[in-house]
């Protein structure tokens, strides 16, 4: 007995290290990619969107999106002459299949694209009691789904209600912002297959990226700016009626 | 006066190491005391370590390796610069019409299969009908320069290929026809 319980004592503090190693994890994925040097955000030019759909179909598939949830969509908004505060916005299956054609009855109509806007001060990171969502040093909001617990705190907390609980894992669920693509040096997938390029992946930190000199000359919104999220997807073109 | 005085210093140390004795004789329930707090705080330290992963707190509030496993993903559209290593003759093509802008894999899909393996991954036939709609449907919610149709009347249920080609779309060959549509 009392060997057994020696032996125990110097086993515990072992088996403490070796699991230690056990959960260092996977290597990182990209290695030439340095998670300092970027800090990325997204560029939507409202007057381009043609509400296509591509983006939705595109992020579905590049993500395993479950049937009836987005991780972006688009809306479509109809403003009839000053009721800027009430417009009327529809988003039939996020999007995915395009929008019915309607009639023009003299209002204003236009796409918006929506999607995470990788706050800066993001209040779902802020809200997750576990540290499962986090802002990574290159400026993404991110959800370590093997650490969530599904509280949906997170999804709660986002004005832009861009969080949804995956049916499937049962974890909050957001667009990573493609985050597997671009370490790799692509783009997004949503930005890759907008065909009008009223989407566009910026990376504010590269003084070389063409987001500087649109942001300079453009008048360019971000949502909800009374949150002070920090949001990093910038409207070009935003019409006052768009929450 | 010095009798008085004996007394109380006797009196004094008799007191003094009685109460030492006491002590010591409590000694063992604080070392056993001791003894229990040591096990449970070393038990907390084992325990936090094999709980908490090894990468918490790497960067902030949370896993970092978690950081490299949501990068590890792969990727399912290839992206243009890739087809066009292989296709430069439609990229060539392409770079004649106004749809150079749109990348390959908006209308063939994600492919990063076939481009992964060309040999055995082929990509599907598209239905124009279908394809070219999506974006060229008329709505009132597009932007107005953005070439749109009414497809119903526009072909009358033709593939759009009978007479666009998709890669280069303006008919070159009927211009008077492609006005007249316009």
């Amino acid at each position: 007995m009392d060997t057994t319980r020696r032996r125990l004592l110097v086993l515990l503090p072992a088996a403490a290290v070796a699991w230690k190693f056990v959960l260092a994890g996977t290597p990182e994925a990209s290695p030439n990619y340095t998670l300092t040097g970027h800090w990325w955000g997204m560029l939507i030019d409202i007057p381009k969107c043609i509400g296509c759909g591509s983006c939705v179909r595109a992020c579905a598939e590049e993500n395993d999106v479950p049937e009836s949830y987005y991780r972006t969509w688009i809306e479509r908004y109809h403003v009839t002459d000053w009721h800027i505060e009430r417009p009327k916005v529809e988003s039939p299956d996020g999007g995915k299949q395009g929008f019915p054609p309607h009639a023009d009855d003299g209002g204003k109509n236009f796409f918006v694209p929506k999607l995470c806007n990788h706050c800066v001060d993001s209040p779902c990171t802020q809200v997750c009691p576990v540290g499962a969502t986090f802002v990574t040093p290159d400026g993404v909001v991110l959800v370590d789904k093997s650490y969530c617990l599904g509280c949906r705190y997170c999804i709660q907390a986002c004005p832009y209600g861009c969080r949804f609980l995956n049916p499937k894992t049962n974890t909050a669920e957001k667009c990573s912002l493609c985050y597997h693509r671009i370490t790799k040096g692509l783009t997004t997938a949503c930005c890759e297959v907008c065909p009008t390029g009223a989407r566009q992946l910026a990376d504010l930190k590269n003084p070389k990226d063409p987001i500087h000199e649109f942001l300079r000359t453009h008048t360019v919104q971000v949502l909800k700016p009374h949150m002070a999220t920090g949001a990093k997807v910038f409207y070009n073109g935003m019409d006052g009626s768009v929450r | 006066m010095k009798e008085h005085c004996a007394i109380v210093g006797a009196g004094s140390a008799g007191k003094f190491s009685a109460g030492t004795v006491n002590l010591f004789k409590d000694l063992e329930h604080l070392i056993r005391l001791a003894a229990v707090m040591v096990i449970a705080v070393v038990a907390f330290v084992i325990l936090r370590a094999a709980v908490v992963p090894h990468s918490f707190g790497e960067y902030g509030h949370y896993r970092g390796d978690a950081i490299g496993e949501i990068a590890a993903r792969p990727v399912a559209f290839a992206g243009h610069d890739t087809c066009e290593t292989c296709h430069t003759d439609v990229a060539d093509q392409k770079k004649l019409g106004k749809h150079v802008v749109v990348a390959c894999e908006a209308c063939h899909g994600a492919l990063a299969k076939h481009a992964d393996d060309p040999g055995s991954v082929q990509p599907k036939k598209l239905d124009t009908a279908v394809v070219c709609a999506r974006c060229h449907e008329a709505n009132s919610a597009k932007p107005k320069g953005f070439p749109q149709v009414a497809t119903a009347d526009h072909s009358g249920g033709l593939a759009c290929d009978t007479c666009h080609p998709p890669h280069r779309p303006k008919i070159e060959t009927a211009k008077t026809a492609a006005e007249g549509k316009k």
